[in-house]
């Protein structure tokens, strides 16, 4: 084929005949040849006005399929829309079968397509969907209490298995990172506050600098992000695609609600684990700490120990403990959620996901920023 | 050996997952121009050998030829002359989720042709159209339509590049009898028009009865059996003769004897 088609002899092409009205097809009709055959209709009719009667002689095609096929019912259609009359000659059987297919199923007349939005239409959308978006996560929190409040006046109807088992993936299995992540994050801050507190001479405050700023802000910080990234996204995408395969549908029918299944182990789960979590990393971040103190700035184990047993206060402590439950709730909830808005195909499973980190991200930081403002308020 | 109107050449193909074999030498002609079915129970290899002759996945021996050319060992590139040349129907349609029907079937257009994007839509309506889709189904997500319709979006896509070989797997299942129906009938209408060569694999016996020149019986790691549907029906081996005197083989075989 690729032989015939490249060779300018074997070329597809249609030519007007020597008597007026006769149009002679020669070639192979195909697909990779129908760009060519197309200049070529339009070359023929440009030409000389045609008379009311054409006759189309298709001896010569070699081959005709479904493009090619095309491309002449679209002439014939054409030149009977202007009121000549087409008639086919030397057309075989086969070709006749597929122009009477194909002439069969297009529809007679192109459908309008609905012209784009404007950009005010598209400004006016986005908002609207944004707006939307809020007000079904603060529904999803709803629902979420409720079904909280019924399985607490029911504790023996909980998933206490499901909630073990996100205790472990979310949890437990999160402890290399997290940890990880921390130490190095006590390091990064011990090096830069090193360098200042040298130089003023007060080696010794690099235990309240590393203390309180993990412990109140970095520490939770730290652990909610890394969690988002890895458990919210996890939740998204597994109830993602759970909808996708009609599988909460299932549940639904078989009479197990999918929020007591999917959503309540989820929260309970990430409400626990998140605050322990916290207070490894905690200590983790200390421990980076007073290890880059020893190495920069000669302050001992024992002597950064005592003085932060003097610096950091347990209200200190209290705080960044406290904002885990709210970060464990934010993260379960915007997985979840996100997981529910899948619409059934792959594509948006990889979407709500995506949306899932950035929001649970978000919503995370500005909670934060909100707890800080209120506890300078209160004082604390 | 070598039939001249051979389209694809199955010799001594074997077949094993691990300790459990799928194949053992399973020989096999498809003809051009022949509508050719693939039956056999749930989990005989049907789909495997699909598979294999598509390039996506290996036998541990034997040859698979076609158009004349070994199929086995290619790459992806070396795969790709013939893979312009075969159309390819999943059970569950794989559409592109992400894109509309026109678009999927534009895609296949636009990585192997060079039309200027009038011509390519209107050739990609067509092939929707060819599939007895509505006109205004080009411009839905996968998602948005019926199982029925995504099978004929995924024939629509399959029949892009005017393929000479063309390949469904289950083209029916999943479908109410009418729908199934009015696909039997295009399988022949294809056939017809385009001349092409059909393969497919199918529990639907309606669609065996009506639409396919010669079957095949997968089973026991072989083929038991090739023929006819009528000839089939005729056959001795306990698997054909279950499958085709089940209470529905009987239906469909007294149907198909009333309609003629």
């Amino acid at each position: 084929m690729s032989d015939s088609t490249s060779s300018p002899f074997f070329a597809a092409a249609i030519y007007s005949g020597n008597t007026p009205g006769f149009l002679c097809c020669a070639g192979p009709w195909q697909l990779a040849e129908a760009q060519a055959i197309e200049a070529h209709i339009a070359a023929c009719l440009q030409g000389p006005a045609l008379p009311i009667d054409i006759t189309i002689d298709t001896q010569a095609v070699s081959a005709l399929d479904t493009s090619g096929g095309w491309l002449l019912h679209r002439l014939r259609r054409n030149l009977e829309a202007i009121g000549h009359r087409v008639h086919f000659t030397g057309l075989r059987p086969e070709f006749a079968a597929l122009l009477d297919l194909i002439a069969l199923r297009t529809a007679p007349a192109p459908v309008a397509t609905t012209p784009p939005p404007g950009v005010l239409a598209r400004i006016g959308r986005a908002v609207w969907e944004s707006g939307q978006g809020a007000l079904g996560l603060l529904s999803f929190l709803g629902e979420s209490t409720l079904a909280m409040a019924r399985a607490l006046r029911h504790p023996r109807r909980m998933r206490w298995r499901a909630i073990v088992y996100n205790l472990q993936t979310a949890g437990v299995a999160a402890l290399p990172i997290t940890g990880l992540l921390s130490f190095l994050l006590g390091i990064v801050i011990a090096y830069q506050g090193a360098e200042q507190l040298r130089r003023v001479g007060a080696n010794i405050y690099i235990a309240d600098l590393v203390g309180l700023s993990m412990l109140r802000e970095l520490s939770p910080l730290i652990t909610a992000i890394i969690i988002a990234g890895r458990s919210g996204s996890a939740y998204a995408a597994q109830i993602g695609t759970l909808k996708v395969t009609e599988e909460i549908d299932a549940l639904r029918t078989i009479g197990i609600g999918s929020f007591d299944l999917l959503v309540l182990p989820k929260v309970i789960a990430l409400i626990i684990a998140l605050p322990l979590l916290t207070v490894y990393t905690d200590v983790m971040g200390i421990l980076g700490g007073m290890v880059m103190a020893h190495a920069q700035l000669d302050v001992g184990f024992t002597t950064f120990i005592d003085r932060l047993d003097a610096a950091v206060s347990l209200t200190s402590f209290m705080i960044g403990i406290g904002k885990a439950p709210v970060f464990a709730i934010i993260i379960a909830l915007v997985g979840c959620y996100q997981g529910f808005q899948v619409n059934g195909s792959a594509e948006s499973v990889g979407q709500q996901t995506t949306i899932s980190v950035v929001q649970s991200i978000f919503l995370v930081i500005l909670v934060d920023a909100m707890f800080s403002i209120a506890f300078s308020w209160l004082k604390l | 050996m070598s039939d001249p109107d051979a389209i694809i050449e199955i010799r001594d193909l074997n077949t094993r997952f691990g300790a459990q074999v799928v194949h053992r030498d399973v020989n096999l002609t498809i003809r051009r121009g022949e509508v050719f079915a693939l039956i056999g129970g749930s989990g005989c290899g049907k789909s495997t050998l699909l598979r294999e002759i598509l390039m996506l996945q290996a036998p541990v021996s034997g040859s698979i030829r076609v158009f004349g050319q070994e199929v086995i060992g290619r790459n992806d590139e070396a795969a790709l002359p013939l893979r312009q040349r075969w159309g390819m129907m999943f059970e569950r349609a794989a559409l592109f989720s992400a894109l509309t029907v026109r678009e999927n079937v534009l895609l296949v257009l636009r990585e192997h042709t060079h039309l200027d994007t009038a011509l390519a839509n209107e050739i990609a309506d067509l092939k929707i159209a060819l599939t007895g889709l509505p006109p205004d189904a080009g411009s839905k997500y996968p998602n948005e339509l019926s199982g029925g319709m995504r099978k004929r979006a995924a024939l629509a896509r399959a029949l892009a590049l005017d393929p000479e070989l063309l390949f469904l797997d289950e083209p029916t299942a999943g479908l109410d009898p009418m729908s199934a129906t009015g696909i039997d009938a295009l399988v022949r209408q294809l056939r017809d028009a385009l001349g092409l060569t059909i393969m497919m694999v199918t529990h639907d016996l309606d669609l065996l009865w009506n639409a396919a020149d010669r079957v095949a019986v997968l089973g026991e790691e072989r083929i038991l059996g090739v023929g006819t549907m009528q000839e089939l029906a005729e056959m001795n081996h306990p698997v054909i003769h279950d499958y085709f005197y089940g209470p529905r083989g009987r239906g469909a075989r007294e149907q198909a004897w009333n309609q003629r």
